[in-house]
Formats: structure tokens, C-alpha cells, sequence
């Protein structure tokens, strides 16, 4: 654990350990030099995809103008380090947007950050701010004459904005909902239609690193494929949770209990989501000595995501962790496609009836069938029948009740409720005794609306 | 057509040609294979959002699922729409969709005819294992006058919202909410009042939005159906009328590429209620001592018959007039032409009321622009009454064109219109000071119009914008389009529907049927089988009143026309109708013109004759019957060569067709036309060329015309679509929408006059006044009165701009 400074997020601290040094020299360089450097670095996307930040570059569309669109929409359950690094070093994430902007031709940048994010967003506008009375942003940039003008947007507390093309929809004043891919790919046909690169913070956060290491230090940092470093949320069931910045191929066996400091009060573990509440589940028996590396962690069949492992010991009640995770999904859809619209609001159904002691037998393979028609042949990664990944990704504990838990299943219906119900925890989960609010209780349209959390689907 | 690329695509192991980039959903079915839908429409951007249409396609990484309306066909593709996994989507979609969704299907209007109901036949799993409680929403809600709303129904397809914002441009109903609770409503304040509401009625793929004049009426298994062409908008757009036991209960818009793509205003989809009005004139009426007395149809024709022969023998035929037939059928039209040349021997005949463009310019002008022209147009000029209003068939084509087809849109009128939007090039101006605008124009004063002019493809659509500058305006208009578009496409509008038609039949007192001049060699033709026609030049609709207020003219037959209401100058109308020695009516109704004729005569409406239709563009299209005339009520066609008979002199009309045929033999654009082939090859009717025509080639820019008065107020008077005609007066459902009495003022005129926006202004004009609700309106241009034509409770103001406002 380190200390860190309380003025991390000012420009004169920033600059004072070298910052703003490579966004200047990156004026210097020519778009196919910036993206071949950050190509030979590996660096993949932190947004959830890992999707190589180079490549990206290099598929954007001729079109002009381009834009650029940073997603601080950090929503993903479990995951809150876009936060710290946009509260405590704003500038950073600056810097790399001017390495991005000036490597993609871009003029007009968009910070998206989460409408519930008022503190980061605060800290980010003063940057803002600081860069542009210090002429690193705004009409000519450093003494140049690249002009570079950045737009910080606060959402509207939806969680489907983080998905890049809903949130583009979202910047241009419209319903927050996926478009469809193709056409609307952001490379081609993004903000207002135009070439668009969207960047997770973290992705952004570490170009300025690249640039002044050079790609081959940088993905020199591990030992494995997965180059450079990669934060972590860690949460849940251990002693010591928070973000911790760590190098890919350290086992989960390793991020648990040596990094988080293993189980409070020495219980077993049961399971981990391992990359964010849409990653499918892992459990200590299979998963504990795994690498977590992107390779690694696709072929056990799930994710690295966002970077949240939530932690789960052995008295948690599984039907209660996947009925808590799919109201999530539930409530998060934006509507559009059938499957997800409808499926995952029935999961969560089935799921509050088997924990209340309503359960059938046959209810956890209805339960599979339905996530079936969700995301059809429940493989992972899912095949994408839905305009967006949220849908299929609701489904992923249904898949772990099925593997690793039917026996939980099976003695909510037989024990008529959950047999965990008298032991633990029931204090932060009161969300079962709130009634189904009425139509009139729901916020008008909370993508729209003001900026707040719309009261919780609950039933 | 162009010639598209195609593409081999291998659909359930069958090989094809499709074009290249088309959707494949499309591609299939038009290969044969229906591949399940409900939110794609073939008019409108797909959304994938129900997620039905899913099939799937060979990929070198193996079978992927992709839906069929976002998946445009490549060369070589390998689609499966049959396969497990296919099917196994297409029931898990139907089963969700099924979750929350009522099943009330024995008390829903669409039932029976129900895309749900039907593919949850074809594709469903049949059963339900959704335990739960489902979704519940108040049921029904009004979101208009015309439009109820069952959220509980609906399955989200986005059909009604996307056709409100993408084709009609009035998005008043949206998705609100996310998630399993979104749902459509329209906003607070806001009801879904647009002219085009009923088309989102008739594409809800479940019963979530009814229309109140059909709810609960029939089964639709029940119903009766017959094809036609409504005759309450200019292009005449293609219907499919329902009737159950006699009774028409709706009409459906048939999608085709000539017209109306499906689409029809509320307007020509509603205004059915007409024809079921227990106000119908059923049995022929005679007055007797002042007194209408119903006598029997020989009795009624023989005393027209004298009467007729009586003026004739005294004074000649000049002293006969026949106004009207601009609302019927081709053939009623050409009995109408013919029975005034041949038994009354006049050319005093007219089918515009004064409100319409010259004869030979609205029949016979070259290069006519066809609807489809305007989806191929670079640039669209409109200079013409707003089309929203009056011609809403063509508002919807100029606005895709403009929208989704790129094309600049130069809008030109004396206030807003609904294009504005979608205009890249807007020039308003005061009324009765459009020629100062034309001469700007000709002077090439506003070069961003000059340039769209410059354009390889132009399509003018000219009109009367406002009454204050003359119809001549709109021929200097085309001409000036012309001068500066040497290959430009017009199209003349005018707002009664099947003017073209009765012009084509030579309702006008210059013109002959088949467009012919009476001067001419084909007025030779025609005598040939005709027998003589009057040689001088007869009467329009101004001057047949006028003499009847002199005198001169002494003997009038209206058949389906009341100038009193339609014209824009009614004291005349009222002047000579008093005046009027003898007036014989046909018409469906009483109204404020026939009221007091001598003979009023019981006519057939729309639906309860064929015939054929002459639209905007000369196409011709073929009008069905699905039900008798109430009554006693005939043809127009049929009482006209009844009068004529018992006049002694014999038309030969025994039946309509036989009349069509009549037309074919002497009007060389319309020799190719039979009923046969308007029923079996050409559905969407035929477009009747101009050749055969006294064709219009030249015409002069006249520069010098009216000058925008000087006052500091002028008027503008216009029609919108829901008027006070007789037809709306006796559709209920209707007729409530129109605005009533009022006058629009820009809000920065308010203070000086102190109007208030909701209170009464007294409007006076040289030629009336009257007392108006007021309006604030940024769409009215300061020093500009916006008065709304023809509305319940309303004064007539005239035409005349100039005009003082003050408040009562």
C-alpha cells in the first residue's frame, strides 16, 4: 500500500513527474509511428473487450472529422477503478487523449463519465480546465497549430452507456441504446456518423507510459502475452479489497489470498466473478492456480472484462448472488431486443421464487432454457444474438448454478427458501421486502433523466 | 429501373440472383422464403429489435446467427432459415414476446388478422411456461382523437415510433422507460395529433394501437375487401376498402412504389363516415311551392329535362352552365362534359371553382413530373400550398426524397410549411408579393436557389401558395424553373382529386375530352362522333356565376360541387345562387349551394360506383364498388343521359365501362385504357401520356403581376386538411379536428394590436370579416394574418390581402 499524494489530480504535481512531455513529443510523430509504437505494445483495451489498442487505431475510417470518445461510464458491478484514476490523476488520462486525438487526427474529444461519478467528473473538468490555461489543450496545443478541444459529458446513470455505441447515442442527445453493428461500427459510422475511436480511461491512462518507456519496456512487464500492467477492483469476500495495479500472469490463487489477504474469519472460498458481473464464474476446485491472462482465462471460458473479481466465501447463497447480479442485467436492458428485454427480467423472476421457497423442480432447467434463448447454445463467448453483449452476459450465473451449484438449487426447492437465509448478511440486502414499484414511482425515462439512479426494479 | 448488381446467395439450399446490398430478408422473400418478421418494414430503416428474423449464414468460422433485416446479401452467401437452432431461436423469441403479452386475442381488434397470433401459429412452441405475473398497464388510453393506445399489447417493435419520426416527421410517440418496463407513449401534453396517425394503426403488428372509428366493428374475417383509389387526396393513393354487410368499416393503404407506399393521411383513411350518414339524399327531390317534395325519379328528370329544353330554346345553350365534377369518376365526368356540349349545347362548363390553375396548364403542360420523379430528383423546387395540408401523399415522397434520398429541397410559401424541416432552402414571403420574389429569382437574387436550380434532375411542384397573387403566378413560376432548369419536371397541383380527370374529360370551358382544344382538329374528331359542339369559348366557374347574377346565364347543374363553401370568393357564389333563375343539383347532401335548388337529384358516392381516376400525376387507376348507393341515389353518369334522353337528345351511355371505352375511342391518351387491364396488369394504374394534347411548351415568365400591399397587416388565407367541406361535415370522427375559427399572428405582431394568444380578434377584410380565436405563432411571418379556409364557424374573408386586425 502506498500513500498517495493528496495532489496527485493538480497539473503542477503532474508535471512535475514528467508530465505532458510525451503528449508534446507525440506532436512530433506521424499517425502510422504513434500507432505502431502502441501496436508493438500490446496494449489491449481496459473496457471489458480487450480488444488491441493499436489495431484500433489503424481501423479507423478515413472519414474527417474524427472524434474521439473516452468511456469513464465505468458501470460494470465490482469495477471502480476508472474512478480512481480519474479522481486522482485526471491529467494522465489527458495526456493520452492528446496521444490518441493527435494519433487519429482527432480535434474534438468527449470524456463520458458516469452520471453517479460527480467527484471524478468534478476532478476532471478542473484538469480540463488546468490543460487548457496552460494552452495543452484548446487552439494550438503546446506552441503548435493542432487544435484539440475536449468536452467533458456527464451521463445519465445508465448503465448500458458504457457500451460504446449506446453512449454515442447518449452524447448525441438520444435514447441510450446499442445501434447495430454493422453498419454503426464507431470506426466507421460513429459520433454524429463520423470515424470514431472509443477508449476506456485505463486504456488512455497508459499511453503517456508507453510513449516515454518505449512499447518494449512496456510489454516487457510481464513475462506472458498480456503486456504492461493491468488495475484490478477487487471486492467482495476478502480481508483487503480495493484497486491494485499488478501484472498480468499472477494467479487468481495469488490475487486472493496473498494480494486481497484471503477470506475474512478463514472461511472457504466458493467462487469468483472474475472480470465484472458479465464474466462467467470461476470456482476454487477448477479455477485457483489459473494465470490471469486474457488466453488463460478465455480458454477456462470466461473473461477478464473490466478488471473486477468479486469474491465470494462459502456462505454465500448462490441463488441470491445470481438472482442479485441478473436484477442488475434486468434492470440495466434498455429494452431494445426481445431476448434480453424479456428473458432476463423472467430469470430474475424465477430465481426471487426459488430463493422465497416458491421453487420448482423443473425451474433451474427452464432457468437454462431461457438463457438459452437469451444467448443461444450458452457458450462463451456468447454468439452475440442481441444487438449488445448485456443480454447474453445476464445469463453467466445461470451457467454457474447449472456447473457448479445444482445442488444449492435443489434444496431452495426442496427446503421451501434458501437455507442460508438465517445465518449471514441479510442486513445489506433488504431489496426482497421492497415492493415492485408502480409505474408512477419510475423516473419518467432514467436515461434521460437528471442524473440519478433510478429506484431499483425489486419484487 | 436500373439495372442493380446481383449476387448469388444460396437460401435453404437453393441457389439465386438477388440484388447486391439488398436486406435479406428481403431477398428472400422476394426468392419465395418468408423468414418470420415484426419490426421490419420494407419503408423504413431496420432496428433489429425483435429478434425473429434471426437465420443462419455460413461464416469461415462456422454457422453464425444473424438477423435477416440487418444483414445486407453478399456474393456466395449460404443462409439457412430452417435450421434447430433456428427454429429453437425463433420459439424462445415468440415465447418472450408471448411472456407479457395479454392474451385477449377473442376481444382484440386484430385478431384474426394478427402477425403475433399468426406467427405464434407458424413458429411458436406452443405452449407458455411463464409462471409469473405479467406486465400490466392501464388499457386502453386515448393518445389522440383517432388513436388508442394498449401498452399491455404492445412488443416494442418500433414500428409506430419510427414511422412518426423517419416517414411522417411528427414524433409524437416514443419509447419511454428502459428495460422491461419501456413502453410507447406519447408525452405529457403532446397527444399523437398527426395527420398521418392511422398508418401507425395499420402496421402495429399486434392490437396495441386501434383506431376509434373501427374498434370493435368487425371480425376481420368478416369483412368484405375490394381495391380502389381514394379519392380525398390529389395522388390518389391505392386503399383496400372493408365492408361488412354494406357497411365500409375502414380503409387500409396498399403498399405500392407509384403513389402512396402504403402510407394514407388520416384524412383519405378515415373519411369513410360520409358515406353511411343517415343525412344521405336518398330519393330525388322537386320544389314545389317553395317546398322540397320527394317525387320518383321520372317525375324529378322530367321536370329538370324541361326546364333544361325551356332556356335552351328560348336563349340557347349559352344560357346553360354545368359547375362541378371534380370529385367523381373519369367517366362521370366525361357523361358531364358530354352532356353539356351535346343536349344542353353549352361549353359553360367547369370543374374548378375558381380556386385552380389555367386548364390547358394543370392538363397539359410537357414534361410532366410523375411521383416517382421525385425520388430521382437532385433538387425539388415547391412553390405551391403546403403539402402537408393538401397533399399529403406528395408531402410524404418530397420529404423521403429530401430526407433519405439527398435531394435539396427549395421550399417557397408565405409561412411555414412541414417541409421546413427538411428544406435546405427556405424563402418566405409576404402574400401578394410573390411576383417581386419571382422577379428576384429570374434576377438571380438568391443565389443559393440558383444554384440548386443548376441541378441535373429538377422537379417543380407549382400551386397556388395564396390566392392573394393570382393563379398566373404559379405559370411564371414554371416558367422561370424552366428557364433556369431547361429539363425540369412540373407538376401543377390543384386541390380538388380528380381534377386532372375531369380536365382530361374536358370539364373546362376550352378543352375537350382528350385534352383537346375546341379549335382544333381534334374538336373535328370528336364532332364526328359526337355530333356538333358549341364553337365559342364557354364560361368558367368565375363568369357562369357571374351571369347568373346578371342574367345571362339563367339554368344551372351542379353535380357535386358547392361554390359557396369552395370558393375563395363565396359573396359571389352567394350573389348568383340567389340570382340563379333555375338550379338543378346531384349531390350526396344537402349543402349551403344546393339548398335551395329547384331540383336536387340523388347521387352515388365513392364505393358505390366503378369507374376510373385520373391523379396529380395523369395516372389512371381504376375506383371499385363494395356497396349499393342508399336509396334511391344514381350515378351521375346514369341521371345525366336520363336528362339528355327526355331532352330528346340521346348521349349513348348505357354502362361505365362502356363509357370507358367511349373515352378510349376519342381521347387518343386514353386509347390503351380498358378496365381489364387496370384490374389484371396495371393495379397501380397506368400513366396516360400527354401526346394527343394541345402540349404546353412555352410558356411566358410573366414578371410584372400584383405587388405586395403596402398595408401593414396582409392575409393569408389557405386550406389544411380538415375542412368544412360537406364530406367532413358528415365523417364525425373527423370533422371535430379541423382548427375552427381562427387566425394565426406572429407573436411579435400581438402587442401592437394587443391580441392575446387564445382570445378573440375581429379580422376585416374588403370583402368580409368576422371574429377569430387568436393564435400565436412563430410559423406566421410578422405583418402576416394566417387564416385557416373553409372551418366550422368561420367568416369568409375573400382573398383580397389587405386586411386589419383589432380586438373585439
Amino acid at each position: 500500500m502506498v500513500d498517495h499524494p493528496s495532489d496527485s489530480h493538480t497539473i503542477a504535481r503532474y508535471e512535475s513527474t514528467r508530465g505532458y512531455t510525451q503528449g508534446k513529443r507525440a506532436l512530433g510523430l506521424t499517425r502510422d509511428e504513434l500507432i505502431e509504437e502502441i501496436k508493438m505494445s500490446g496494449l489491449l483495451g481496459r473496457g471489458g473487450a480487450a480488444f488491441p489498442a493499436g489495431l484500433k487505431w489503424s481501423l479507423l475510417a478515413p472519414a474527417r472529422p474524427s472524434y474521439l470518445v473516452v468511456n469513464a461510464d465505468e458501470s460494470e458491478p465490482g469495477t471502480f477503478k476508472d474512478r480512481q484514476l480519474l479522481e486522482r490523476d485526471p491529467h494522465q488520462m489527458i495526456e493520452g487523449i492528446i496521444i490518441t486525438s493527435i494519433a487519429n487526427e482527432v480535434h474534438h474529444a468527449f470524456v463520458y463519465i458516469r452520471g453517479e461519478y460527480s467527484k471524478p467528473a468534478r476532478r476532471v473538468q478542473a484538469a480540463v480546465d488546468e490543460a487548457y490555461a496552460k494552452g495543452y489543450l484548446g487552439k494550438g496545443i503546446f506552441g503548435s497549430d493542432y487544435v484539440l478541444e475536449v468536452t467533458v459529458h456527464l451521463g445519465g446513470g445508465a448503465y448500458i452507456c458504457g457500451e460504446e455505441t449506446a453512449m454515442i447515442n447518449s452524447l448525441e442527445g438520444k435514447r441510450g441504446e446499442p445501434r447495430l453493428k454493422p453498419p454503426y461500427f464507431p470506426a466507421a459510422k460513429g459520433l454524429y456518423m463520423m470515424p470514431t475511436i472509443v477508449s476506456n480511461v485505463e486504456t488512455v491512462s497508459n499511453l503517456p507510459h508507453i510513449l516515454a518507456m518505449g512499447a518494449g519496456e512496456f510489454s516487457g512487464l510481464t513475462g506472458n502475452a498480456d503486456t504492461g500492467t493491468f488495475m484490478t477492483s477487487l471486492s467482495g469476500h476478502v480481508n483487503r479489497p480495493g484497486n491494485y495495479e499488478l501484472a498480468h500472469g499472477i494467479t487468481w490463487r495469488e490475487l486472493i489470498y496473498d494480494v486481497g489477504g484471503g477470506i475474512p474469519d478463514g472461511k472457504g472460498l466458493k467462487a469468483w466473478i472474475p472480470g465484472g458481473a458479465s464474466a462467467p464464474w470461476f470456482v476454487p476446485e477448477e479455477h485457483l492456480d489459473l494465470e490471469i491472462t486474457k488466453d488463460a482465462t478465455a480458454a477456462a471460458g470466461s473473461m477478464l472484462g473490466s478488471g473486477a473479481v468479486i469474491v465470494m466465501d462459502e456462505d454465500t447463497c448462490m441463488v441470491k448472488a445470481a438472482e442479485r447480479v441478473i436484477r442488475f442485467f434486468a434492470h440495466e436492458s434498455c429494452g431494445q431486443c426481445t431476448p434480453c428485454r424479456e428473458g432476463t427480467t423472467w430469470l430474475e423472476m424465477i430465481l426471487r421464487r426459488i430463493e422465497e421457497g416458491q421453487g420448482r423442480a423443473v425451474d433451474l432447467d427452464l432457468l437454462v432454457d431461457v438463457s438459452d434463448g437469451i444467448s443461444i447454445g450458452l457458450v462463451w463467448p456468447p454468439k452475440m444474438t442481441t444487438i449488445c453483449p448485456l443480454g447474453p452476459s445476464a445469463v453467466s450465473p445461470i451457467i454457474a448454478l447449472r456447473d457448479y451449484f445444482r445442488d444449492e438449487v435443489d434444496s431452495h426447492v426442496s427446503n421451501g427458501g434458501c437455507p442460508y437465509k438465517t445465518q449471514t448478511r441479510e442486513t445489506s440486502e433488504k431489496t426482497s421486502e421492497v415492493d415492485r414499484p408502480s409505474d408512477k414511482d419510475l423516473m419518467p425515462s432514467s436515461e434521460r433523466g437528471s442524473g440519478g439512479r433510478p429506484p431499483e426494479v425489486a419484487e | 429501373m436500373s439495372e442493380a448488381k446481383l449476387v448469388t446467395v444460396t437460401i435453404n439450399g437453393v441457389e439465386s440472383q438477388v440484388p447486391a446490398g439488398e436486406l435479406l430478408i428481403k431477398a428472400a422473400q422476394d426468392e419465395g422464403t418468408y423468414i418470420p418478421r415484426f419490426c421490419w418494414h420494407q419503408r423504413m430503416s431496420p432496428v433489429g429489435m425483435c429478434r425473429m428474423c434471426l437465420v443462419e449464414i455460413e461464416t469461415p468460422r462456422g454457422p453464425m446467427m444473424v438477423t435477416a433485416c440487418t444483414s445486407p446479401v453478399s456474393d456466395g452467401m449460404v443462409v439457412d432459415t430452417e435450421s434447430e437452432e433456428v427454429k429453437k431461436a425463433q420459439e424462445a423469441i415468440l415465447e418472450f414476446l408471448l411472456a407479457n403479452h395479454p392474451l385477449d386475442c377473442p376481444v382484440c381488434d386484430k385478431g384474426g388478422e394478427c402477425p403475433l397470433q399468426d406467427q405464434a401459429l407458424a413458429y411458436g412452441p406452443g405452449e407458455s411456461r411463464f409462471v409469473e405475473i405479467k406486465r400490466s398497464f392501464e388499457k386502453p388510453i386515448p393518445i389522440s382523437e383517432l388513436v388508442l393506445l394498449d401498452r399491455e399489447r404492445c412488443i416494442l417493435c418500433a414500428l409506430c415510433t419510427r414511422f412518426s419520426e423517419e416517414i411522417s416527421g411528427d414524433p409524437l410517440i416514443e419509447f419511454q422507460h428502459r428495460g422491461n418496463t419501456t413502453e410507447v407513449n406519447t408525452f405529457p401534453d403532446l397527444p399523437f395529433s398527426s395527420y398521418f396517425s392511422g398508418n401507425t394503426v395499420q402496421i402495429c403488428p399486434v392490437g396495441a394501437l386501434t383506431a376509434k372509428p373501427y374498434r370493435f366493428r368487425a371480425r376481420p374475417w368478416d369483412l368484405q375487401k375490394v381495391e380502389s383509389s381514394s379519392l380525398q387526396d390529389t395522388a390518389h393513393p391505392r386503399i383496400e376498402i372493408h365492408a361488412s354487410q354494406n357497411e365500409i368499416l375502414r380503409y387500409t393503404g396498399v403498399d405500392n412504389d407509384a403513389t402512396n407506399h402504403g402510407w394514407l393521411s388520416d384524412k383519405a383513411r378515415f373519411g369513410y363516415e360520409y358515406l353511411r350518414s343517415d343525412q344521405r339524399l336518398t330519393s330525388p327531390l322537386v320544389r314545389r311551392g317553395g317546398e322540397l317534395v320527394e317525387v320518383s325519379w321520372t317525375e324529378a328528370i322530367d321536370t329538370a329535362a324541361n326546364r333544361l329544353d325551356l332556356i335552351k330554346s328560348e336563349d340557347g345553350g349559352e344560357a346553360l352552365a354545368v359547375i362541378g365534377g371534380a370529385q367523381g369518376t373519369n367517366e362521370d365526368a366525361y357523361a358531364i362534359s358530354k352532356f353539356a356540349r351535346v343536349a344542353l349545347g353549352s361549353n359553360n362548363v367547369d370543374a374548378r371553382l375558381d380556386d385552380a390553375l389555367a386548364s390547358h396548364f394543370l392538363s397539359a403542360s410537357v414534361d410532366r413530373a410523375t411521383i416517382a420523379d421525385i425520388d430521382d430528383a437532385d433538387t425539388i423546387v415547391v412553390w405551391a400550398p403546403d403539402l402537408k395540408e393538401e397533399h399529403p401523399t406528395l408531402y410524404l415522397r418530397v420529404r423521403r426524397a429530401a430526407q433519405e434520398l439527398g435531394a435539396t429541397l427549395v421550399v417557397i410559401h408565405p409561412r411555414a410549411t412541414g417541409l421546413d424541416d427538411r428544406a435546405s432552402h427556405k424563402l418566405t414571403y409576404r402574400p401578394g408579393g410573390g411576383y417581386e420574389l419571382l422577379d428576384e429569382l429570374a434576377n438571380g437574387d438568391h443565389p443559393e436557389v440558383s444554384q440548386a436550380f443548376a441541378a441535373e434532375k429538377v422537379v417543380a411542384l407549382v400551386g397556388i401558395a395564396s390566392h392573394a397573387d393570382g393563379p398566373q403566378l404559379a405559370e411564371s413560376v414554371a416558367a422561370l424553373v424552366r428557364r433556369k432548369a431547361v429539363h425540369a419536371k412540373l407538376m401543377p397541383l390543384n386541390s380538388r382529386a380528380n381534377t386532372y380527370g375531369a380536365l382530361d374529360m374536358g370539364l373546362a370551358p376550352d378543352l375537350l375530352p382528350g385534352r383537346v382544344g375546341l379549335d382544333t382538329i381534334g374538336c373535328a374528331n370528336l364532332a364526328a362522333s359526337w355530333g356538333d359542339i358549341p364553337a365559342v369559348i364557354g364560361r368558367d366557374t368565375r363568369q357562369i356565376l357571374q351571369g347568373l347574377d346578371s342574367g345571362e346565364v339563367r339554368g344551372l347543374v351542379l353535380v357535386g360541387a358547392d361554390p359557396i363553401n369552395d370558393l375563395p370568393e363565396p359573396s359571389i357564389a352567394v350573389d348568383a345562387l340567389d340570382a340563379a333563375e333555375y338550379v338543378i343539383a346531384i349531390d350526396l347532401f344537402l349543402n349551403d349551394s344546393n339548398r335551395n335548388a329547384d331540383v336536387i337529384l340523388p347521387a352515388s358516392g365513392f364505393s358505390e360506383k366503378e369507374g376510373t381516376v385520373t391523379n396529380v400525376e395523369g395516372r389512371v387507376q381504376k375506383v371499385n364498388q363494395i356497396r349499393p348507393a342508399p336509396g334511391q341515389a344514381r350515378t351521375d353518369w346514369a341521371i345525366l343521359d336520363d336528362i339528355a334522353t327526355r331532352m330528346g337528345v340521346s348521349l349513348g351511355l348505357a354502362s361505365a365501362e362502356g363509357i370507358t371505352k367511349e373515352i378510349a375511342t376519342v381521347s387518343p391518351a386514353y386509347e390503351d385504357l380498358t378496365w381489364d387491364s387496370l384490374e389484371w396488369d396495371h393495379r397501380d394504374g397506368i400513366v396516360v401520356p400527354i401526346h394527343g394534347a394541345q402540349a404546353i411548351n412555352h410558356i411566358p415568365v410573366a414578371l410584372q403581376g400584383s405587388k405586395a400591399p403596402t398595408a401593414k397587416l396582409t392575409l393569408h388565407v389557405a386550406r389544411v386538411m380538415y375542412d368544412n367541406g360537406v364530406r367532413l361535415q358528415h365523417s364525425p370522427s373527423l370533422h371535430k379536428l379541423g382548427p375552427g375559427a381562427v387566425a394565426h399572428l406572429n407573436p411579435g405582431d400581438a402587442p401592437s394590436i394587443g391580441a392575446r394568444d387564445g382570445h378573440t380578434i375581429k379580422v376585416v377584410t374588403t370583402r368580409g370579416e368576422g371574429e377569430f380565436t387568436c393564435v400565436l405563432d412563430e410559423g406566421t411571418p410578422t405583418g402576416v394574418v394566417y387564416v385557416p379556409f373553409n372551418q366550422q364557424g368561420a367568416s369568409s374573408l375573400g382573398s383580397d390581402p389587405v386586411v386589419r386586425v383589432t380586438t373585439s
